[in-house]
Protein backbone atom coordinates (compact mmCIF):
# COMPACT_ATOMS: atom_id res chain seq x y z
CA UNK A 1 0.00 0.00 0.00
CA UNK A 2 1.41 3.38 -1.08
CA UNK A 3 2.27 5.54 2.34
CA UNK A 4 1.74 8.72 1.09
CA UNK A 5 -1.84 8.45 0.42
CA UNK A 6 -2.89 4.88 1.41
CA UNK A 7 -4.22 3.88 -1.86
CA UNK A 8 -3.54 0.53 -3.56
CA UNK A 9 -0.49 1.73 -5.50
CA UNK A 10 2.52 -0.87 -5.02
CA UNK A 11 6.04 -0.37 -5.72
CA UNK A 12 6.24 1.64 -8.61
CA UNK A 13 5.75 4.79 -6.73
CA UNK A 14 9.37 3.98 -5.92
CA UNK A 15 10.48 2.68 -9.42
CA UNK A 16 13.43 4.42 -11.01
CA UNK A 17 13.19 7.64 -12.65
CA UNK A 18 12.67 7.18 -16.30
CA UNK A 19 15.48 7.56 -18.97
CA UNK A 20 16.03 10.80 -20.38
CA UNK A 21 16.21 11.01 -23.69
CA UNK A 22 20.22 11.62 -24.95
CA UNK A 23 21.83 14.70 -26.93
CA UNK A 24 19.67 16.98 -25.26
CA UNK A 25 20.83 20.16 -23.43
CA UNK A 26 19.51 20.45 -20.09
CA UNK A 27 19.12 18.59 -16.62
CA UNK A 28 16.32 15.97 -15.73
CA UNK A 29 14.69 15.40 -13.07
CA UNK A 30 11.87 13.36 -12.14
CA UNK A 31 9.40 14.76 -9.84
CA UNK A 32 7.08 12.38 -7.75
CA UNK A 33 3.71 14.02 -7.36
CA UNK A 34 0.52 11.57 -6.25
CA UNK A 35 -2.14 13.66 -6.69
CA UNK A 36 -5.66 13.74 -7.74
CA UNK A 37 -6.01 14.57 -10.99
CA UNK A 38 -9.64 16.19 -10.38
CA UNK A 39 -7.74 18.07 -7.19
CA UNK A 40 -8.95 21.43 -8.64
CA UNK A 41 -12.64 20.33 -9.10
CA UNK A 42 -12.44 18.67 -5.51
CA UNK A 43 -11.25 21.80 -4.17
CA UNK A 44 -13.80 23.80 -5.62
CA UNK A 45 -16.94 21.07 -4.83
CA UNK A 46 -15.48 21.53 -1.18
CA UNK A 47 -15.85 25.72 -1.32
CA UNK A 48 -19.47 24.62 -2.68
CA UNK A 49 -20.51 22.51 0.38
CA UNK A 50 -18.77 25.15 2.64
CA UNK A 51 -21.23 27.42 0.83
CA UNK A 52 -24.32 24.82 1.35
CA UNK A 53 -23.36 24.01 4.81
CA UNK A 54 -23.03 27.72 5.96
CA UNK A 55 -26.79 28.09 4.97
CA UNK A 56 -27.58 24.62 6.36
CA UNK A 57 -28.51 23.45 3.09
CA UNK A 58 -28.86 20.13 2.05
CA UNK A 59 -27.80 19.25 -1.90
CA UNK A 60 -28.37 16.26 -3.49
CA UNK A 61 -26.85 15.02 -6.80
CA UNK A 62 -29.66 13.46 -9.20
CA UNK A 63 -28.21 11.36 -11.69
CA UNK A 64 -29.57 8.90 -14.40
CA UNK A 65 -29.43 8.14 -18.35
CA UNK A 66 -31.87 11.08 -20.11
CA UNK A 67 -35.39 10.26 -19.58
CA UNK A 68 -35.61 8.08 -16.59
CA UNK A 69 -37.52 10.86 -14.95
CA UNK A 70 -35.29 13.38 -12.43
CA UNK A 71 -37.63 15.98 -13.87
CA UNK A 72 -40.48 14.42 -13.11
CA UNK A 73 -39.18 13.65 -10.00
CA UNK A 74 -38.77 17.05 -8.61
CA UNK A 75 -42.51 18.03 -9.76
CA UNK A 76 -44.06 15.48 -8.43
CA UNK A 77 -42.00 15.88 -4.90
CA UNK A 78 -42.31 19.70 -5.00
CA UNK A 79 -46.11 19.54 -5.70
CA UNK A 80 -46.19 16.67 -2.86
CA UNK A 81 -44.57 18.67 -0.27
CA UNK A 82 -46.80 21.65 -1.14
CA UNK A 83 -44.31 23.98 0.23
CA UNK A 84 -43.25 22.23 3.72
CA UNK A 85 -39.88 22.42 2.94
CA UNK A 86 -38.03 25.02 0.85
CA UNK A 87 -36.57 24.33 -2.28
CA UNK A 88 -34.04 25.19 -5.18
CA UNK A 89 -32.91 23.76 -8.50
CA UNK A 90 -30.19 24.09 -10.76
CA UNK A 91 -30.56 21.82 -13.91
CA UNK A 92 -27.94 20.54 -16.22
CA UNK A 93 -28.52 19.92 -19.90
CA UNK A 94 -26.92 20.67 -23.05
CA UNK A 95 -29.22 22.82 -24.35
CA UNK A 96 -32.76 24.99 -23.47
CA UNK A 97 -34.42 25.80 -20.74
CA UNK A 98 -37.40 23.49 -20.81
CA UNK A 99 -36.44 21.32 -17.73
CA UNK A 100 -35.85 24.61 -15.68
CA UNK A 101 -39.22 26.14 -17.29
CA UNK A 102 -41.11 23.07 -15.38
CA UNK A 103 -39.87 23.70 -12.47
CA UNK A 104 -40.30 27.10 -12.12
CA UNK A 105 -43.92 26.26 -13.25
CA UNK A 106 -43.65 24.35 -9.95
CA UNK A 107 -43.09 27.67 -8.33
CA UNK A 108 -40.00 26.90 -7.18
CA UNK A 109 -36.78 28.63 -8.26
CA UNK A 110 -34.38 27.25 -10.92
CA UNK A 111 -31.49 27.91 -12.76
CA UNK A 112 -30.82 26.25 -15.94
CA UNK A 113 -27.04 25.46 -16.52
CA UNK A 114 -26.89 24.82 -20.71
CA UNK A 115 -23.43 22.91 -20.79
CA UNK A 116 -23.38 23.04 -24.51
CA UNK A 117 -21.43 19.81 -25.67
CA UNK A 118 -20.05 19.01 -21.90
CA UNK A 119 -21.70 15.63 -21.03
CA UNK A 120 -21.69 16.41 -17.12
CA UNK A 121 -21.27 19.42 -14.49
CA UNK A 122 -18.33 19.99 -13.31
CA UNK A 123 -17.93 22.00 -9.49
CA UNK A 124 -17.39 25.41 -11.17
CA UNK A 125 -20.56 24.98 -13.38
CA UNK A 126 -22.35 24.40 -10.08
CA UNK A 127 -20.77 27.32 -7.83
CA UNK A 128 -21.79 30.07 -11.02
CA UNK A 129 -24.77 28.66 -10.78
CA UNK A 130 -25.24 28.73 -7.00
CA UNK A 131 -24.24 32.33 -7.00
CA UNK A 132 -27.74 33.17 -8.80
CA UNK A 133 -29.77 31.37 -5.57
CA UNK A 134 -30.86 32.48 -2.53
CA UNK A 135 -29.09 30.01 -0.11
CA UNK A 136 -30.36 31.45 2.78
CA UNK A 137 -33.78 29.76 4.11
CA UNK A 138 -33.47 27.11 1.71
CA UNK A 139 -33.71 23.49 2.77
CA UNK A 140 -32.51 21.41 -0.03
CA UNK A 141 -30.91 22.60 -3.27
CA UNK A 142 -31.72 19.57 -6.06
CA UNK A 143 -28.79 19.56 -8.84
CA UNK A 144 -30.26 17.73 -11.83
CA UNK A 145 -26.93 16.39 -13.32
CA UNK A 146 -26.92 16.10 -17.25
CA UNK A 147 -28.86 13.35 -18.37
CA UNK A 148 -25.77 10.62 -18.34
CA UNK A 149 -24.86 7.11 -16.77
CA UNK A 150 -21.08 7.72 -17.43
CA UNK A 151 -19.51 10.76 -17.05
CA UNK A 152 -21.20 12.79 -14.12
CA UNK A 153 -19.90 10.25 -11.34
CA UNK A 154 -16.52 11.34 -11.31
CA UNK A 155 -16.87 14.93 -10.56
CA UNK A 156 -17.36 16.16 -7.09
CA UNK A 157 -20.17 19.18 -7.32
CA UNK A 158 -20.33 19.98 -3.68
CA UNK A 159 -23.24 18.17 -2.60
CA UNK A 160 -23.84 15.69 0.22
CA UNK A 161 -25.70 12.79 -1.09
CA UNK A 162 -25.74 11.22 -4.53
CA UNK A 163 -29.42 9.67 -5.67
CA UNK A 164 -29.31 8.03 -8.98
CA UNK A 165 -32.69 6.72 -10.94
CA UNK A 166 -33.16 3.67 -12.96
CA UNK A 167 -36.32 3.49 -15.07
CA UNK A 168 -38.14 0.80 -15.48
CA UNK A 169 -38.05 1.04 -19.29
CA UNK A 170 -33.69 0.75 -19.31
CA UNK A 171 -33.96 -2.71 -17.94
CA UNK A 172 -32.48 -4.19 -15.06
CA UNK A 173 -29.16 -4.94 -15.29
CA UNK A 174 -28.18 -0.97 -15.68
CA UNK A 175 -26.00 -1.14 -12.58
CA UNK A 176 -24.36 -4.09 -14.06
CA UNK A 177 -23.58 -2.56 -17.54
CA UNK A 178 -22.85 1.46 -15.44
CA UNK A 179 -21.17 -0.43 -12.36
CA UNK A 180 -19.07 3.10 -11.64
CA UNK A 181 -22.28 5.22 -11.42
CA UNK A 182 -24.18 3.12 -9.34
CA UNK A 183 -21.19 2.51 -6.60
CA UNK A 184 -21.28 6.34 -6.88
CA UNK A 185 -25.40 6.27 -5.30
CA UNK A 186 -26.26 6.46 -1.47
CA UNK A 187 -29.92 6.08 -2.74
CA UNK A 188 -30.87 4.39 -5.94
CA UNK A 189 -34.33 5.18 -6.95
CA UNK A 190 -36.06 2.93 -9.30
CA UNK A 191 -38.90 5.09 -11.31
CA UNK A 192 -41.98 4.36 -13.15
CA UNK A 193 -42.63 1.17 -11.42
CA UNK A 194 -46.04 1.95 -12.98
CA UNK A 195 -44.77 0.33 -16.22
CA UNK A 196 -43.67 -2.76 -14.20
CA UNK A 197 -47.31 -3.92 -15.28
CA UNK A 198 -46.01 -3.72 -19.48
CA UNK A 199 -42.84 -4.25 -19.10
CA UNK A 200 -42.68 -7.56 -17.81
CA UNK A 201 -39.14 -8.34 -18.80
CA UNK A 202 -37.73 -5.92 -15.68
CA UNK A 203 -37.61 -7.50 -12.57
CA UNK A 204 -37.08 -5.72 -9.58
CA UNK A 205 -35.38 -9.04 -7.98
CA UNK A 206 -32.34 -9.12 -10.79
CA UNK A 207 -32.19 -4.89 -10.51
CA UNK A 208 -31.68 -5.60 -6.58
CA UNK A 209 -29.09 -8.47 -7.47
CA UNK A 210 -27.38 -6.32 -9.90
CA UNK A 211 -26.66 -3.39 -7.53
CA UNK A 212 -25.81 -6.07 -4.60
CA UNK A 213 -23.40 -8.02 -7.60
CA UNK A 214 -21.11 -3.77 -8.05
CA UNK A 215 -20.82 -3.67 -3.83
CA UNK A 216 -23.51 -1.33 -3.90
CA UNK A 217 -24.27 -0.68 -0.19
CA UNK A 218 -26.77 2.54 0.12
CA UNK A 219 -30.43 2.25 0.24
CA UNK A 220 -33.03 1.44 -2.58
CA UNK A 221 -36.82 2.68 -3.01
CA UNK A 222 -39.12 1.69 -5.57
CA UNK A 223 -41.27 3.78 -6.90
CA UNK A 224 -43.55 6.03 -9.41
CA UNK A 225 -43.30 9.51 -9.21
CA UNK A 226 -47.46 9.40 -9.85
CA UNK A 227 -47.93 8.47 -5.96
CA UNK A 228 -48.12 5.40 -3.73
CA UNK A 229 -46.25 3.64 -0.86
CA UNK A 230 -42.36 4.11 -2.88
CA UNK A 231 -43.04 7.59 -3.50
CA UNK A 232 -44.22 8.47 0.29
CA UNK A 233 -40.73 6.72 1.14
CA UNK A 234 -38.75 8.64 -1.10
CA UNK A 235 -40.27 11.69 0.87
CA UNK A 236 -39.55 10.15 4.09
CA UNK A 237 -35.90 9.48 2.74
CA UNK A 238 -35.80 13.43 2.27
CA UNK A 239 -37.08 14.38 5.43
CA UNK A 240 -34.77 12.02 7.25
CA UNK A 241 -31.70 13.92 5.35
CA UNK A 242 -32.84 17.23 5.72
CA UNK A 243 -33.19 16.69 9.63
CA UNK A 244 -29.57 14.71 9.30
CA UNK A 245 -28.13 18.00 7.75
CA UNK A 246 -29.87 20.69 10.25
CA UNK A 247 -28.15 18.39 12.64
CA UNK A 248 -24.88 18.59 10.99
CA UNK A 249 -24.54 22.15 10.44
CA UNK A 250 -26.03 22.53 14.28
CA UNK A 251 -22.50 20.54 15.39
CA UNK A 252 -20.31 21.93 12.50
CA UNK A 253 -19.88 19.00 11.04
CA UNK A 254 -20.25 18.48 6.71
CA UNK A 255 -20.91 14.74 4.85
CA UNK A 256 -19.48 13.78 1.66
CA UNK A 257 -21.53 11.39 -0.48
CA UNK A 258 -19.77 8.43 -1.84
CA UNK A 259 -16.31 9.06 -3.28
CA UNK A 260 -13.46 7.61 -4.48
CA UNK A 261 -10.56 7.03 -2.38
CA UNK A 262 -8.22 9.35 -3.54
CA UNK A 263 -11.23 12.27 -3.15
CA UNK A 264 -11.49 11.53 0.64
CA UNK A 265 -7.43 11.74 0.51
CA UNK A 266 -7.60 15.06 -1.21
CA UNK A 267 -9.95 16.37 1.31
CA UNK A 268 -8.72 14.19 4.68
CA UNK A 269 -7.52 17.52 5.90
CA UNK A 270 -10.80 18.99 6.66
CA UNK A 271 -12.17 18.54 9.90
CA UNK A 272 -15.55 17.20 11.42
CA UNK A 273 -15.73 15.07 8.05
CA UNK A 274 -18.48 12.16 8.74
CA UNK A 275 -19.04 9.23 6.27
CA UNK B 1 -16.78 12.43 -23.27
CA UNK B 2 -15.44 13.88 -19.83
CA UNK B 3 -11.83 12.49 -20.64
CA UNK B 4 -11.27 16.02 -22.34
CA UNK B 5 -12.22 17.67 -18.81
CA UNK B 6 -9.98 15.26 -17.14
CA UNK B 7 -6.99 16.32 -19.48
CA UNK B 8 -7.19 19.87 -19.23
CA UNK B 9 -7.33 19.20 -15.22
CA UNK B 10 -3.85 17.26 -15.64
CA UNK B 11 -2.68 19.51 -17.77
CA UNK B 12 -3.14 22.47 -14.96
CA UNK B 13 -1.83 20.17 -12.26
CA UNK B 14 1.53 19.66 -14.60
CA UNK B 15 1.70 22.91 -15.41
CA UNK B 16 2.26 23.95 -11.42
CA UNK B 17 4.31 21.06 -10.97
CA UNK B 18 6.66 22.81 -13.92
CA UNK B 19 6.02 26.30 -12.94
CA UNK B 20 7.21 25.32 -8.98
CA UNK B 21 10.38 22.88 -10.31
CA UNK B 22 11.55 25.69 -12.93
CA UNK B 23 11.11 22.95 -15.73
CA UNK B 24 12.10 24.47 -19.66
CA UNK B 25 9.63 21.69 -20.53
CA UNK B 26 7.92 18.56 -19.50
CA UNK B 27 9.41 15.03 -20.50
CA UNK B 28 6.75 12.98 -19.77
CA UNK B 29 4.10 12.72 -17.48
CA UNK B 30 2.53 9.24 -15.29
CA UNK B 31 -0.85 8.92 -14.75
CA UNK B 32 -2.34 5.87 -12.83
CA UNK B 33 -6.21 4.83 -14.05
CA UNK B 34 -8.02 2.04 -12.08
CA UNK B 35 -11.24 1.03 -13.68
CA UNK B 36 -13.66 2.02 -11.36
CA UNK B 37 -12.53 6.01 -11.60
CA UNK B 38 -15.34 6.47 -14.78
CA UNK B 39 -12.43 6.99 -16.99
CA UNK B 40 -11.07 5.42 -20.40
CA UNK B 41 -7.31 5.24 -20.79
CA UNK B 42 -7.80 5.06 -24.82
CA UNK B 43 -9.56 7.82 -24.46
CA UNK B 44 -7.30 10.02 -22.53
CA UNK B 45 -4.78 9.30 -24.67
CA UNK B 46 -6.96 10.69 -27.80
CA UNK B 47 -8.18 13.93 -26.04
CA UNK B 48 -4.39 14.51 -23.95
CA UNK B 49 -2.68 16.44 -27.24
CA UNK B 50 -5.52 18.83 -27.81
CA UNK B 51 -5.38 19.36 -24.11
CA UNK B 52 -1.62 19.96 -23.72
CA UNK B 53 -1.14 22.26 -27.08
CA UNK B 54 0.60 25.37 -26.27
CA UNK B 55 1.64 24.67 -22.81
CA UNK B 56 4.82 23.47 -21.33
CA UNK B 57 3.86 19.98 -21.75
CA UNK B 58 2.78 20.25 -25.32
CA UNK B 59 5.86 17.52 -26.27
CA UNK B 60 5.48 15.36 -23.50
CA UNK B 61 4.51 11.59 -23.34
CA UNK B 62 1.46 10.55 -21.64
CA UNK B 63 2.17 7.29 -19.83
CA UNK B 64 -0.85 5.38 -18.67
CA UNK B 65 -0.30 2.56 -15.58
CA UNK B 66 -3.28 0.36 -15.11
CA UNK B 67 -5.04 -1.27 -12.13
CA UNK B 68 -6.71 -3.52 -11.25
CA UNK B 69 -9.67 -3.79 -9.76
CA UNK B 70 -8.79 -5.42 -6.14
CA UNK B 71 -11.45 -6.43 -3.10
CA UNK B 72 -10.51 -7.61 0.22
CA UNK B 73 -12.87 -10.13 1.71
CA UNK B 74 -15.15 -9.40 4.90
CA UNK B 75 -15.90 -13.53 5.27
CA UNK B 76 -12.60 -14.80 3.88
CA UNK B 77 -10.01 -12.28 4.09
CA UNK B 78 -8.67 -13.10 0.82
CA UNK B 79 -7.80 -9.69 -1.60
CA UNK B 80 -8.70 -11.03 -5.39
CA UNK B 81 -8.51 -9.22 -8.85
CA UNK B 82 -12.44 -8.71 -10.05
CA UNK B 83 -14.23 -7.30 -12.88
CA UNK B 84 -15.58 -4.07 -12.14
CA UNK B 85 -19.41 -5.50 -12.60
CA UNK B 86 -18.98 -8.34 -10.23
CA UNK B 87 -17.14 -7.24 -6.69
CA UNK B 88 -17.42 -10.43 -5.18
CA UNK B 89 -14.59 -12.12 -3.78
CA UNK B 90 -13.07 -14.38 -6.29
CA UNK B 91 -12.11 -16.94 -3.56
CA UNK B 92 -15.47 -17.57 -1.51
CA UNK B 93 -17.87 -15.66 -3.62
CA UNK B 94 -19.03 -13.25 -1.00
CA UNK B 95 -20.98 -10.19 -1.85
CA UNK B 96 -19.79 -8.35 1.43
CA UNK B 97 -16.66 -6.90 0.37
CA UNK B 98 -14.06 -4.06 0.34
CA UNK B 99 -12.60 -2.44 -2.67
CA UNK B 100 -8.69 -2.11 -2.15
CA UNK B 101 -8.09 -0.66 -5.84
CA UNK B 102 -8.87 0.25 -8.88
CA UNK B 103 -10.20 3.65 -8.21
CA UNK B 104 -6.97 5.80 -9.40
CA UNK B 105 -7.06 8.63 -10.99
CA UNK B 106 -3.67 9.75 -10.11
CA UNK B 107 -0.79 11.76 -11.15
CA UNK B 108 2.30 10.14 -10.29
CA UNK B 109 5.08 11.30 -11.68
CA UNK B 110 6.09 14.49 -13.70
CA UNK B 111 9.81 13.87 -15.87
CA UNK B 112 10.57 17.68 -16.58
CA UNK B 113 14.04 19.17 -18.28
CA UNK B 114 15.34 22.11 -16.70
CA UNK B 115 17.46 24.78 -17.70
CA UNK B 116 21.10 23.79 -16.31
CA UNK B 117 22.27 27.51 -15.41
CA UNK B 118 19.27 27.38 -13.54
CA UNK B 119 20.06 27.42 -9.68
CA UNK B 120 17.91 25.51 -7.28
Amino acid sequence: MCRDCGCSLGPAATRAPLAAPTGVAGKFETIEVITAILGENDRVAAHNREHFDGHGVLALNLMSSPGAGKTALLEATIRALGGRLRIAVVEGDLATENDADRIRACGVPAVQISTGNACHLDATMVHDAVHDIALAGLDVLFIENVGNLVCPASFDLGQHRNVTLLSVPEGDDKPAKYPVMFRAADLTLITKTDLLAYITEFSTGRAHASLRQIGYSGETIELTSRGGAGFDAWLAWLDREVAAQRERTRRGETLRPQVQPEGAHAHAAEPHVRR
Amino acid sequence: MHELSVCQALIEQVERVARQNDARTVVSIVITVGPLSGVEPQLLEHAYPLAAAGTVAEHASLVIETVPVRVRCRSCGAETDVVPNRLVCGACGDWQVDVTGGEELTLRRVEIETDPAAVH
